[in-house]
């Protein structure tokens, strides 16, 4: 089993809903192969350096997971058959990257924890404040 | 008795350029891996253009000079950084 990272640009042109079923449909290739999601972020809607197939923005999209190495063929033939995918990069995770990864998965994690805190702990301050 | 000292005295002090040492940043800060996914950091390995700049400028050592070659390449394959351009900064 090897660590891997995975991103990929969906167009800009799809619905909320069609962009998780692009996603869902990727993570379902992986799950099939037996591989393990460690990891999932949506960069959402972000303008390219450079346009791609014309388009200007993009749907960025990121995948971390634990797989064997056929899994990663399996995935890039799918991400090729569809046309949303407009540019993709898959790439297994050396130790250090791997160190780095987790770093980056525990920070997010605890700015989300905190970001759902907050404004549960800014109401009441703002009650007494009014008051 | 004053006249030892020296003969030539200047309104401004001479600026001496004393070479400053150039060093790699990865090395003193103990940066491993260096993250593709943050275009604003690798901004500072490249010129205008958006092309690479030699290690010669930087002080990069060797090792981190690839690291940051590879990163570099894959935020251009991503879109995050543009191949090439002009008034990047």
């Amino acid at each position: 089993m090897n660590k891997y990272e995975t991103v990929f640009i969906l167009t800009p042109v799809l619905s909320d809903a069609q962009m998780k079923e692009a996603v869902d449909k990727f993570k379902k290739v992986l799950t099939d192969n037996q591989a393990t999601i460690v990891n999932e972020e949506e960069w959402g809607l972000r303008k390219l350096a450079y346009p791609i197939q014309k388009k200007t923005t993009g749907f960025y999209n990121l995948l971390e997971f634990d797989a064997e190495p056929t899994v990663v063929a399996k995935l890039e033939t799918a991400f090729r058959r569809d046309e949303k995918v407009i540019r993709f990069l898959t790439f297994r995770l050396d130790k250090f990257a791997a160190e780095y990864a987790e770093k980056r998965r525990n920070v997010r994690k605890a700015a989300a924890e905190k970001a759902a805190e907050e404004p549960a702990a800014e109401a009441p301050a703002a009650e007494v404040t009014n008051e | 008795m004053a006249q030892t000292q020296s003969e030539i005295r200047y309104l401004t002090p001479l600026s001496v350029d004393t070479k400053k040492k150039k060093y790699c940043r990865f090395k003193r800060m103990g940066i491993k891996y260096i993250d593709y996914k943050d275009p604003e950091f690798l901004k500072r390995f490249l010129n205008e253009q958006g092309k690479i700049l030699p290690r010669r400028i930087t002080g990069t050592s060797l090792k981190f000079q690839r690291r940051v070659a590879k990163a570099v390449k894959r935020a251009r394959h991503l879109a995050l950084l543009p191949y090439v351009t002009d008034l990047m900064k």
